[in-house]
C-alpha cells in the first residue's frame, strides 16, 4: 500500500480486500452465493433439485463443462416473469409456432414418445421454491434422442450414448435423461433447461421493470468435435437472442410487462389445473411453488410482526 | 494469382453492401436471399468471443442456407411476435476495406450503425461486417456473413430478431 504510515495503527490491511458474499457452496460442480449467512447447507436448500442436476450431471463420466460464450441480453420486464415463462409448457404451441414449423419441416419433430406413451409427462414442486416439467422430448437432443434432422448417420452414435448411459446409470435412468426433456428451475434464479441442448441460464433485476440474462451452453467434456458442432446448431436454432425461439419469449415477457403497467390489472392468474391431482407441464404448479415461496420469503417477518401484535393486543 | 481482387474496386464493394443494406432495411428479405450462395454461413458471435467458430463456440446466429432461409420465411410471416409488427431499421455501413481477394472471392471489411426502431425505442448496434464475396454475372454473391458487434452485451438492445 503506497504511503502506508499515512494510515493510523488501527487501520486493518486484511480487511480492505475485496468484499466475500456470506455464503458459497457447490454441487456437482455448480457454484452457488447466497448473501444469507444464515442459509442451510446447499444439499438441504437444493432439496428434491439435486435429483435433477444429477440427471444433467450424469450425462457424462468424463464430467460437463461450460463452453466459451456467453449470451448476455436484457429483458424490459420484470424478472419473475422468465421464472414464470422458463418452466412453463403451455406457451410452447402459440408462442413458438414458428420453432415448432421449423422442426416438422425439417424433420425435426418426434411426437412417438419412449417413456410416456400417451402421456405428456408431469411437473414438479421440489422444495424451497424449485420446480420442474419434465416430458417426453417433441425434438431430438444430443444426448440422446434422435430425430430424422439429425441425419441416419447419427442413429448409431446416439444409441451408442445411451447405451453408454446405461452402463453407468442402469437401463430406466438412461433412458430417462436420452428422452425426456426436462425444464428446472432453482429458486429464485437459476434456471438449468435440459431440452434440445443444455442451457445455464442466471439473470438478475437491475431495475423493477427490466433484467440482465446470462445463458450458456452446458455439453460433456469428452463431446466428439462433430456432436459438439450438432448440440450447437440444435442450441441455436431455439435459444437465445438471435434463435427462433427465445425472442418471441422476451416479446410476451415484454408485452405483459407493459400491460401490467395499466392499475386495472391486478393479477396474474396463475390457477391452471390446480384441480389436477397429477400436475402436467401444461399446468401452472410450477409458477404457484415459485411464487408461494417468493411471497412467504417477502411476507414471512412482516405476517410474524402482525401475529406478534395481534398477540400483544389479545 | 487470380486477378480478381485487382479488377475490384472498393467503389463496387461499397455499391453492393449499400444494396444489400438496403434490400434488408426495407424487408425485401427474399431479394436478399437471392444475394447468398447455397454454401451460405450467416453468424452473428456472442459478444465476448467476437473472434469464436460456431463449431466450438456458443454463438449468437450461426445459420446455414436452411436455417437463414428459414429465418426470412419466419420474419416474412406472421407467427415471428418478436418482428410482428416489424421494426424499423437503418444501416449505416463505411470504413470500407477490400483485405483479401483471390481466384474470384472477396473479403470485405465494413463498420456498421444499426438503428432499431421498435416500441417508441430506438436501440443501436454497433460493429463490423465481414463479408466473403463472389463474383458472379458481373455483381457478387455473399458466401459469408458475419456481423461482428463491440457492444459487450446486448443488455441495451436485447435481441437479434431481424436480420443484422
Amino acid at each position: 500500500m503506497p504511503g502506508e504510515e499515512a494510515y493510523g495503527p488501527a487501520v486493518d490491511r486484511s480487511a480492505l480486500g475485496l468484499a466475500r458474499p456470506p455464503r458459497t457452496a457447490s454441487y456437482r460442480g455448480f457454484i452457488f452465493v447466497s448473501f444469507d449467512p444464515a442459509i442451510e447447507s446447499l444439499e438441504e436448500y437444493l432439496a428434491d433439485a439435486r435429483d435433477y442436476v444429477d440427471l444433467v450431471a450424469d450425462q457424462s463420466e468424463a464430467g460437463m463443462e461450460i463452453t466459451a460464450g456467453t449470451q448476455r441480453y436484457g429483458i424490459r420486464a420484470n424478472w419473475k416473469l422468465l421464472c414464470e415463462n422458463s418452466i412453463d409448457a403451455y406457451h410452447g404451441a402459440i408462442t413458438h409456432a414458428r420453432y415448432m414449423r421449423f422442426l416438422s419441416s425439417t424433420g425435426g419433430l418426434s411426437l412417438d414418445s419412449v417413456l410416456d406413451p400417451g402421456g405428456g409427462g408431469h411437473a414438479r414442486s421440489l422444495g424451497n421454491g424449485h420446480a420442474v416439467m419434465e416430458y417426453p422430448s417433441p425434438w431430438g437432443r444430443p444426448i440422446a434422442h434422435w430425430v430424422a434432422s439429425f441425419g441416419e448417420e447419427k442413429r448409431a452414435e446416439l444409441e451408442q450414448i445411451e447405451r453408454k448411459l446405461a452402463e453407468l446409470h442402469g437401463v430406466e435412468r438412461a433412458k430417462r435423461i436420452a428422452h425426456m426433456s426436462r425444464n428446472l428451475l432453482i429458486f429464485p434464479n437459476l434456471v438449468i433447461n435440459d431440452i434440445m441442448a443444455i442451457t445455464v441460464r442466471s439473470f438478475f433485476p437491475i431495475a423493477p421493470n427490466e433484467m440482465l440474462v446470462s445463458a450458456w451452453n452446458l455439453a460433456p467434456v469428452d463431446e466428439k468435435p462433430d456432436a459438439r458442432a450438432m448440440r450447437f446448431d440444435n442450441f441455436l436454432t431455439f435459444l437465445g437472442p438471435g434463435g427462433f425461439a427465445t425472442p418471441d419469449d422476451v416479446e410476451a415477457l415484454e408485452s405483459c410487462q407493459r400491460g401490467f403497467a395499466n392499475p386495472e390489472v391486478g393479477w396474474s392468474d396463475i390457477s391452471r389445473e390446480m384441480n389436477r391431482a397429477d400436475p402436467m407441464p401444461t399446468g401452472e404448479l410450477q409458477m404457484r411453488t415459485f411464487w408461494r415461496r417468493w411471497n412467504e420469503l417477502l411476507t414471512r417477518e412482516r405476517s410474524q410482526q402482525r401475529m406478534g401484535v395481534e398477540r400483544l393486543t389479545a | 494469382m487470380a486477378t480478381a481482387g485487382r479488377d475490384t474496386t472498393r467503389a463496387e464493394v461499397e455499391e453492393f453492401l449499400y444494396e444489400e443494406a438496403a434490400l434488408l432495411d426495407e424487408w425485401r428479405l427474399e431479394e436478399w436471399l437471392a444475394l447468398l450462395t447455397d454454401d451460405i454461413q450467416y453468424s452473428v458471435p456472442s459478444t465476448d468471443t467476437p473472434d469464436g467458430e460456431p463449431d466450438e463456440t456458443l454463438f449468437l446466429i450461426a445459420d446455414d442456407a436452411l436455417r437463414v432461409r428459414s429465418r426470412v420465411d419466419q420474419l416474412l410471416g406472421k407467427t415471428a411476435w418478436a418482428e410482428n409488427p416489424r421494426s424499423r431499421t437503418r444501416r449505416m455501413i463505411g470504413n470500407v476495406r477490400i483485405r483479401e481477394a483471390e481466384e474470384g472471392q472477396i473479403r470485405a471489411i465494413s463498420n456498421f450503425v444499426v438503428h432499431r426502431v421498435r416500441h417508441d425505442r430506438v436501440d443501436t448496434y454497433v460493429g463490423r461486417y465481414e463479408h466473403l464475396l463472389v463474383r458472379e454475372n458481373g455483381t457478387f454473391r455473399i458466401r459469408k456473413r458475419r456481423a461482428i458487434l463491440d457492444m459487450e452485451s446486448l443488455r441495451e438492445v436485447g435481441k437479434v430478431s431481424f436480420i443484422l
